[in-house]
Formats: structure tokens, C-alpha cells, sequence
């Protein structure tokens, strides 16, 4: 059942890039990111859910450090951004405090968040996703789930990155309240990996520079890296994120991330 | 020596001149390393506190450079669907500003607001095409009664708004990085001009004023430095009526300066606002020795010597005296390097370099060149010198109401010193002409203006400023601050938490107030940050771990003395009501409120260094431990007149004001040295009673003096046409101080002399029959 789900998932985003291309005649370097593109979100489909356990080191200019722990889990769903709840273990003043996210590729996110201190969930209601997350270098947009549809692609030739050699693919996002111009993107030839990503801003100048180290592969199928590397250009900052813990396959179910299971959510 | 120099000068003249001018292109060279440090910063040394403080809190949060967009709409209402659409435009042309990191609009204020349960986090403008009236008067509404936006980007009566555009610059090419950022903001502003025509546009903030140092210079040194040539042609044409010599003063005053420039340029120095004043400066002060030269050579040659002999005989008398005087000019100058501030220790060493030169010049190449141009000498102008002569008469028959008249006028002026206050406000370093002052006077009086303080209120604790004590604290002082009359703007997280808590209960006013918990307050922020977009985050406002968080306050203009006082009255705040925070104060404002003064402190031990070297240097020179002490008095009147004056016309005292008594202090000693000893000579050498060696002192020098100081006054009243203020008042008050002290040389040094030197006093009787022959030749 599940299966076929997936055949017509796939077969319906091809389609639709089929379509697209059929419409905006893409060029051959067009096409091939955005194969790239198609082939690595493939690759990675039917983890079904998953869960991990983030920590996020934020550095400033001068090293002093500063420590984020976080809790995600995640259900995959076709046809449409992923669903995810994260919840927040420390600073400890905001222990407890769980985000729900239902993300879309074009239209804004849904979102909700209970605060317990108020004891409350609350619905907000923003387009913003380019705002530095919790205070660090990345932006709910570099963490959100990657949807093909939110980008258009242009593949920039091969380079060998972190022993890798890569595609380097350039994305440019489709939604107008993107923090970004455009994303340099470089994936592994050998398994479809996001390597290295280089983020230019508004007045497309370098801005960020994240990178992947650490892949792990989980049930022989996706790979994760445990080390996420964020450096910022402009201001000197950096962040670190250490992911542990990964469970995939867990038996969450949709009923797990509705308004609901927000208060009961650890 | 002086002979030796001149025969070999005389004799190979092509040869002198040619080494020269190989010298000039060869240092001269230098000058293409020049370039303009454009950053108010260079004002500050590397060690001063103020700096080390503001750069220490710059590294915490985010810089706070910035370009100011002043957008006033010619019907005098923003809130127009038409005006806040154009806005709109603009924040997000600003974007596009190179090192842009941040931009502040009317339009892009990220509003919160309640809907049922739903909080809502979106830009206060965000379609314009069907905006009804109620719409507008909502968006005015919310723009005109939240802090962080009234009087910083909208105008309390809603007819002016500012898009500010905050700008990281990478300071790897500093250079280039302010014009990048400048040529773009006006590109901007030209386009929207052209696009919305029904608009006024001015541009403020730091990026702007750093642009006008450089641009301020740059048009000065295209004004002043040709018309300054033009007042010495015209004064050397006029008075010495001299092609040739006026030609050869022209060529040494440029290959002094080109030399100087041109080794600033190989020694690594840059140009700022002060120090790009140094061509000026060595342009006047290099005239006098010509004038000197010139003079003697003239008198020789009317007494019948041939042009070569003339030449010899005027650079034999006058070696010694141009050494000394461009010696003691130099020392002047130097005593700049004790000034705190980086350019004016510059600026003097560059002057001097400039006037050591000019005198190397003037012994060298300008007898050369005059021994190889032709020279004609026209008949004598001896009415000039019957004025003079009517002026010594006229000082010796009426020493004794002039000394007390002189007296009184100088303890009278010296009186009004204490009138004068010190004053560093940068926005006044420029002229009203200067777009600029234009733009931020503007804002100034219609927001709030460029007088700010930061504030980092630190717990020490990570998530410390999540606590309700530290909240309160924090808003206490922010309401203290807010009641005092001087404030215009006070930026404080505690009003965004506020606010939070208000939309979290459903947008109750009666919510409005700090949140009661730690974590409440810690869950809001966690909320708030996930719904900012790109750049108008809170991390100009709270440090990385929320240990610390900076309020901003943004006051009336004032002087920097009430500014300081107000810093120590928000440190006494502190200190009474909440000494467990560590608490630091840095801000532009606070730098130059504190320069002025450390300036002033440092400058005091240079200026009496330079005083000490230059009156013992006198005692050699005049051979007289007497005169030595005697001269200071007429070294240290002019500068005291001068200031007492300044406090009756302005009383205020800036970091350009602090090093005019060093600087001018070598100058007026010139005339002291000149006339004292022409006194000397005529009282030990030609055994002169007093009243003789008074009138033989005028006779002979009176007209050199008044000549050099008219060069002197013209130069430095042309320096002080500067649209740089700061230079501008350092060239009126040197101007002034200059020309106060001939006036003291002329009514006061001589009657003092002759209370003071009664030893001959017989010779009073012979003075009166008229038996003193004027004495005619030089010494």
C-alpha cells in the first residue's frame, strides 16, 4: 500500500517536471540540476519517520560558546513538505517548549508552539523562515525538509569536495521571502550526499558556508551526517550541529504531530 | 658655513637646482601611496579607553555602522498608500546596499499582533494596492505608538520616515569599502527621486559622515590650496613688487609641499580630515622665509651691491634668524605628537617635515634661482618705512598708557578663557553647506538625531536576561531614561517583551507588561526569533548566550561635557539601583565627548615640552637668560588673548581647538626671536639706549613682521573658508593668534622692555632732541 504510494509519488513529481520542462523549455544545465535534484530527493525517500537528538554550538567572533540541545522527529510525507516536531531540551528556560511544523514546498508553513510556561499552544502565523534559528548562523529554511519544488536548478559542472567527487549545482529559491538569492549545492557523485552548501544573500554576496562531515548510513538506505558546520562570512559567527541518536522507521503516526500531541510531546 | 653654502650655491646654480628638483620628483613619487583613511575611528589612538570599549561591545553584537535614508514626502504624510509603497521600494532597494546586513522601514517592522489564538508575525505594510483609509490609519496607528519605531524611523507628527540601513564593513580593503557603500546609497536615492518626484531625500548615518570626511577634504584642497597661491602672488607681487622673486617663493612653497606629501607618502602615512590641512599649512608657513630673503637681497641691492653679492649678504644675515624661527616653528608642531588623537600628531609631523624643508629649500635652490632669473629692483618705497618709524615714535612716547592699556586688554580678554567649553560633537565638524550636517540636522530636529549611547547590561549568567529582576532593572532604567527631557529614543529588549506578552493574551493592554517568570519570558523570545525574517533579527540587541542585552538610547544634541555628565548619572543609576549588573557605556558620542578633554590634558604636556625647548633655545640664540624669560610673555599672551576672544564669539572647544597653542606657539616665537634681537644687537653691538633699540628694532624688522604675519593671517583665514569645521577653527583661531601676537610685539614687548630695561634712562633726553639716527643697516 505504502509502496504504491511511493511509485505514484515519484512518477507524479516526475511528471511534473516533465511538464515544467515541457513549458519553460530548460536549458541542458537546467534539466541536469534539477535531475540531480530529483535523483538525490529519491534516493532518501521511505525513511517514513525518524528521530535524533541535535546539539548546536554557537560561537561568536571571540570563541565564547554557547549550547542549544534539541529533540526532532520527523514523518515523511509524499506529495508535500514533511511534517516535524521539535522540542527544545535547553537553554533550560525554554525546556518543554515544543514547535510543530507542517511544512509546504511553495505555500507558507503551518505552524504551532506550546509554550509550557504559559501552558498554552499557539498557532503563528509568519512567512519568515530566513530569521536566524534560536540565535545561530542557521535559518529555519537551511533545517526545514528539502522539496524539489522549492527551488529551480542549474547545474555549474564537477568539483571534488571533501574527497567527494560532487555535482555542483546551483538552486534558486522559489519563495519571494527567502533569505537568499541563490544556493551553491555540492552532492557526492557516489551516493547523491548534500557535501557542501554556500548560501549568497539579498545582494547575492557570500554569506554562509555550511558543511557535512560525518555520514552514517541507517538501514543501508539514508545517509545522515552527524556534523553540520555552519560558518557565517559577514559577521564571523559560527554554528556546529551534532546529531545523535537516529531512529528511523519508529512507528510515529500522524496523530503523533497534530495540536495535541504538542503539550505531551518530550 | 653660511658663506661657504652661498659661494657654492652662487657658483653652480643649474647644478643646486637640478638636485633639488631630481630630490622633489624622487620623494614626490611617494605621493601616489597616499590615500584617505575615511572612518571617523582614525580620530582615536589605538589604547583609548572609549574605543577600546565601543570596539570591545561592537564585537558582542552586531556594528552599528549605518547609512540613514530621510524620506520626506512634499504633502507631509507618510501614511499614504502611494508614500508607503514607494517605502516599501526602497527597504528592499536597500538590500542591495553593498555589506548590508540589516534594514529598519516603517514597512518592514515585523508587527505581532493577536488573531483568537493565532499570533501573527508580519510586515506593519504588506500589499499597498488596496489599502483603504482604515488600513492606513491602523498602520499609523501601530507605527506612531511603538517605541523601538517613533522618533528612530517615523516622525512623531507622521511627515518623516527613515529607512536605515545597517552595514557590516569586512575591513579588508577599507578604502574602497565606505565609497562602495556611499556610491551606492546615492545611486539609490537618485533613482528614487526620479521615481518619486512628489519626495525630499537625505542621507545621514556613520557611513555618510565617514564619506564627507574624505569628500570635505578633497573639495578644500581643490578651493583653498589655489586660492592660497593666489593671496601670496598677490601679496609678494604687491608688496615686494617682484616677478622673479614671487615666481622662485611659488616654486620653493610647491616643492616643499610636494616633498612633504611625497615623503608622507614613502614613510606610510595617510591623509584625514586634519592631517589633508597640512598643504595648507606649509604653503603659508614656508612664504616667510622667502620674504625674509627676499627683503634683505632688495635692501642690499638698493644700497648699490650687485644681484650676487645681494644674494650673499641676505642669506648670511638671514641664516641663523630662518633657522631658528623654522626650528622653533617645527618644535611647535612636533609638540602635536602628544595629542591623544592620531591625525593631529600627523598633521604636525607633517607641517614640520614641511617647514624643515622649506627652510632647506629657501637657502638653496631660491638663491639659486635668483641668481640665475634676472632681477630688477625698483626704486625704494621709503614711505613704508616712515610709517614704521612714526609707529616706534609713537610706542616710545606713549609706553607707559600703552603698557597699561595693553595690560588691561590682556587680562580684560584672558579673563573670558574660562567662557570656553569643550565641545566635540562630530556632526558639527562640517560646514551647514555640507549635505551631511544638512541631513542630520534634519533628522535631528524632526526624529531624533546622532547623539547616542550604548548600553550593555551584562549578567554574567547565561539566559541571565530572562529573569524578571533583570527585565525590571532594564525597563526601570529605560523609563528613567525615557523622563529625562535630553532623550529622544531609548531601544530596550524590554519594550519588545512587553509588547509579546500583550499579544499572547490576546492583544489585552492591560497585558502589556514585563513577563512574571523566567521561562514565560525565555519562551517568548524562543517564539519571537523563529518568526523574525533575515536581518531584523535580535542579535543587535541581545549577545549569544542572553547573558547581556544592549539598550540604545538616542538623545537631543548637547555638548560633550552633558553628555558625560549623563553617562555618570546613568553609572550612579546603576550603582544605586542595580549594582549587580556590570554595566558598560560606549557609543561615537562618548568617544569624541571624551576626547576633547584627554586631548587637552595631553596637548598641556606637549605645549609646556615645547615652551621649555623653545625658550632655552631663545636664551641661546638672544645669549641672554634674561630676554629668554622676558620673550615668554609675548609667546604666551597671544594664545591666552586669542582664547579669551573665542570664548566672547563661540566658547566652544573642540579636538581641533586643543592643539592650536602648541602649533602656534612656534610661530609667534618667530616674531619675538626677530624683534628682540634687532633690540639686542642694537643695545649690546651699537650700545643703543632702550628707546633706540626699540626704534631700531622697528625700523628694521617692523615691516618684515607685518608682512610675514599678513601672509600668515591670509593663509590661515583661507584655511579657515574649510567646510570642515575642525580645520576651519583651527585656521580662524590660529589666524587670530598670529595676528594678536604682532599686535603684542608692536604695543605691549616694546613698552614692557623699556619699563623693564631702565638701566639708560638718560638717553631720553637725546631721544626727544631728535639725535637718534635711525639706524639703516641690517645687522
Amino acid at each position: 500500500m505504502l509502496n504504491k504510494k511511493l511509485v505514484l509519488a515519484t512518477v507524479s513529481s516526475l511528471l511534473l517536471s516533465v511538464t515544467s520542462a515541457s513549458v519553460y523549455a530548460l536549458t541542458a544545465e537546467e534539466q541536469k540540476g534539477l535531475d540531480i535534484s530529483v535523483e538525490s530527493k529519491k534516493k532518501d525517500e521511505g525513511w517514513k519517520d525518524s528521530s535524533a537528538d541535535m546539539l548546536m554550538i554557537l560561537k561568536n567572533k571571540q570563541g565564547q560558546e554557547s549550547i542549544r540541545e534539541i529533540k526532532i522527529k520527523s514523518l515523511e510525507i509524499k506529495n508535500d513538505g514533511d511534517k516535524s516536531l521539535t522540542i527544545f531540551n535547553k537553554p533550560r528556560d525554554v525546556k518543554g517548549t515544543a514547535f510543530l511544523s507542517f511544512s509546504h514546498p511553495i505555500e507558507a508553513d503551518e505552524q504551532w508552539l506550546f509554550l509550557p510556561a504559559l501552558k498554552r499552544v499557539k498557532r503563528i502565523s509568519s512567512r519568515n523562515k530566513s530569521g536566524p534559528f534560536m540565535g545561530s548562523e542557521f535559518a529555519f529554511e537551511d533545517l526545514s525538509s528539502f522539496e524539489v519544488e522549492k527551488y529551480t536548478y542549474k547545474y555549474l559542472g564537477d568539483e571534488t569536495v571533501n574527497g567527494e567527487v560532487s555535482f555542483k549545482v546551483e538552486q534558486y529559491p522559489v519563495d519571494e521571502n527567502s533569505g537568499y538569492t541563490r544556493r551553491v549545492v555540492w552532492i557526492d557523485h557516489s551516493e547523491y550526499r548534500v557535501q557542501k552548501v554556500e548560501f549568497y544573500d539579498r545582494k547575492d554576496s557570500l554569506l554562509k558556508t555550511l558543511t557535512f562531515s560525518d555520514y552514517k548510513q541507517y538501514l543501508d538506505k539514508h545517509w545522515r551526517a552527524d556534523i553540520q558546520h555552519m560558518v557565517n562570512h559577514q559577521n564571523g559567527k559560527s554554528t556546529e550541529l551534532k546529531w545523535s541518536n537516529y531512529q528511523f522507521k519508529t512507528g510515529l503516526k500522524d496523530s503523533d504531530f497534530n495540536r495535541n500531541s504538542l503539550k505531551r510531546a518530550r | 658655513m653660511r658663506d661657504k653654502l652661498y659661494s657654492f650655491v652662487g657658483k653652480y646654480p643649474i647644478w643646486v637646482i637640478l638636485v633639488c628638483i631630481t630630490l622633489m620628483v624622487f620623494a614626490g613619487a611617494g605621493a601616489q601611496k597616499l590615500v584617505f583613511k575615511n572612518d571617523y575611528r582614525v580620530f582615536f589612538g589605538e589604547e583609548n579607553p572609549q574605543l577600546t570599549a565601543f570596539e570591545s561591545m561592537q564585537k558582542i553584537y552586531n556594528k552599528t555602522d549605518n547609512v540613514a535614508f530621510i524620506v520626506i514626502p512634499k504633502d507631509g504624510n507618510v501614511f499614504t498608500a502611494k508614500h508607503l509603497e514607494s517605502i516599501k521600494g526602497l527597504t528592499k532597494a536597500s538590500w542591495q546596499v553593498p555589506f548590508s546586513t540589516r534594514v529598519d522601514s516603517i514597512t518592514n517592522f515585523q508587527h505581532t499582533f493577536a488573531e483568537y489564538d493565532d499570533m501573527i508575525v508580519e510586515d506593519l505594510v504588506m500589499k499597498t494596492d488596496n489599502l483603504s483609509a482604515t488600513d492606513l490609519e491602523k498602520i499609523k496607528q501601530v507605527a506612531l505608538s511603538e517605541p523601538l519605531l517613533l522618533n528612530k524611523i517615523i516622525a512623531k507628527g507622521g511627515h518623516v520616515s527613515v529607512v536605515n540601513v545597517t552595514v557590516q564593513l569586512p575591513g579588508i580593503d577599507p578604502l574602497t569599502e565606505t565609497p562602495q557603500v556611499a556610491e551606492s546609497v546615492r545611486a539609490i536615492k537618485a533613482k528614487y527621486l526620479a521615481e518619486n518626484p512628489d519626495n525630499q531625500v537625505m542621507l545621514s548615518g556613520m557611513i555618510m559622515m565617514n564619506t564627507s570626511f574624505t569628500e570635505s577634504a578633497l573639495s578644500d584642497n581643490a578651493t583653498l590650496i589655489p586660492l592660497m597661491f593666489l593671496v601670496v602672488i598677490v601679496t609678494i607681487g604687491l608688496l615686494l613688487r617682484t616677478i622673479t622673486g614671487t615666481v622662485a617663493t611659488v616654486l620653493i612653497i610647491i616643492m616643499s609641499i610636494v616633498t612633504t606629501m611625497g615623503l608622507a607618502g614613502w614613510l606610510g602615512f595617510y591623509l584625514t580630515g586634519p592631517s589633508a590641512s597640512a598643504p595648507t599649512m606649509i604653503l603659508t608657513l614656508a612664504v616667510a622665509d622667502c620674504i625674509h630673503i627676499l627683503t634683505s637681497m632688495f635692501y642690499e641691492m638698493r644700497q648699490g651691491a650687485d644681484k650676487r653679492t645681494a644674494i650673499a649678504r641676505s642669506i648670511k644675515i638671514n641664516f641663523q634668524p630662518i633657522f631658528l624661527t623654522s626650528i622653533t616653528t617645527a618644535i611647535g608642531f612636533l609638540s602635536m605628537n602628544f595629542s591623544d588623537s592620531p591625525p593631529f600628531r600627523d598633521l604636525g609631523n607633517l607641517v614640520a617635515i614641511g617647514v624643515m624643508l622649506a627652510f632647506v629649500f629657501s637657502v638653496t635652490i631660491f638663491p639659486a634661482l635668483l641668481t640665475v632669473l634676472p632681477v630688477n629692483v625698483k626704486a625704494k618705497q621709503e614711505n613704508k618705512k616712515d610709517s614704521m618709524a612714526k609707529l616706534a615714535d609713537f610706542v616710545i612716547d606713549n609706553r607707559k598708557l600703552l603698557l597699561i592699556f595693553t595690560s588691561v586688554f590682556i587680562l580684560l580678554s584672558a579673563s573670558f578663557i574660562p567662557k570656553n567649553e569643550l565641545n566635540d560633537d562630530f556632526v558639527k565638524y562640517f560646514d551647514k553647506s555640507v549635505p551631511y550636517r544638512a541631513a542630520t540636522d534634519y533628522m535631528q530636529d524632526n526624529l531624533s538625531g546622532m547623539m547616542a549611547v550604548e548600553i550593555s547590561v551584562k549578567t554574567g549568567k547565561a539566559s541571565g536576561i530572562n529573569s524578571p529582576s533583570y527585565l525590571h532593572a532594564v525597563s526601570d532604567f529605560s523609563d528613567w531614561l525615557r523622563d529625562r527631557p535630553e532623550t529622544d529614543h531609548v531601544n530596550t529588549i524590554t519594550d519588545t517583551l512587553k509588547r509579546l506578552n500583550k499579544n499572547m493574551h490576546g492583544d489585552d493592554p492591560n497585558w502589556y507588561k514585563l513577563p512574571d517568570s523566567q521561562e514565560l519570558s525565555a519562551q517568548y523570545l524562543l517564539l519571537y526569533e523563529m518568526s523574525l525574517p533575515y536581518g531584523l533579527d535580535l542579535n543587535n540587541q541581545l549577545n549569544v548566550d542572553k547573558s547581556s542585552s544592549r539598550i540604545v538610547a538616542t538623545f537631543k544634541n548637547m555638548t560633550s561635557n552633558q553628555l558625560i555628565n549623563i553617562e555618570s548619572e546613568m553609572r550612579k543609576w546603576f550603582k544605586e539601583n542595580a549594582p549587580q549588573y556590570e554595566v558598560d557605556f560606549a557609543s561615537p558620542s562618548l568617544m569624541f565627548a571624551h576626547i576633547g578633554k584627554r586631548n587637552i590634558t595631553s596637548m598641556l604636556v606637549g605645549t609646556t615640552l615645547a615652551l621649555v625647548l623653545i625658550s632655552i633655545l631663545l636664551g641661546f640664540a638672544l645669549k641672554s637668560v634674561k630676554f629668554g624669560f622676558i620673550s615668554l610673555l609675548p609667546n604666551l599672551i597671544p594664545a591666552a588673548i586669542a582664547f579669551g576672544l573665542w570664548g566672547l564669539y563661540s566658547g566652544q572647544v573642540g579636538l581641533g581647538l586643543s592643539v592650536v597653542i602648541g602649533m602656534t606657539l612656534g610661530i609667534v616665537v618667530d616674531d619675538t626671536v626677530h624683534f628682540l634681537s634687532k633690540y639686542i644687537h642694537a643695545k649690546r653691538d651699537k650700545n643703543a639706549s632702550t628707546y633706540e633699540a626699540v626704534h631700531y628694532a622697528f625700523d628694521n624688522v617692523g615691516r618684515a613682521l607685518w608682512i610675514t604675519t599678513f601672509v600668515l593671517v591670509a593663509g590661515f583665514s583661507v584655511l579657515a573658508q574649510s567646510t570642515f569645521r575642525m580645520n576651519a577653527e583651527m585656521g580662524l583661531l590660529t589666524a587670530l593668534t598670529i595676528f594678536v601676537a604682532l599686535v603684542v610685539d608692536f604695543l605691549f614687548l616694546p613698552p614692557l622692555l623699556m619699563a623693564l630695561d631702565k638701566k639708560k634712562k638718560k638717553q631720553r633726553e637725546s631721544l626727544k632732541n631728535g639725535e637718534v639716527e635711525p639706524s639703516t643697516s641690517v645687522s
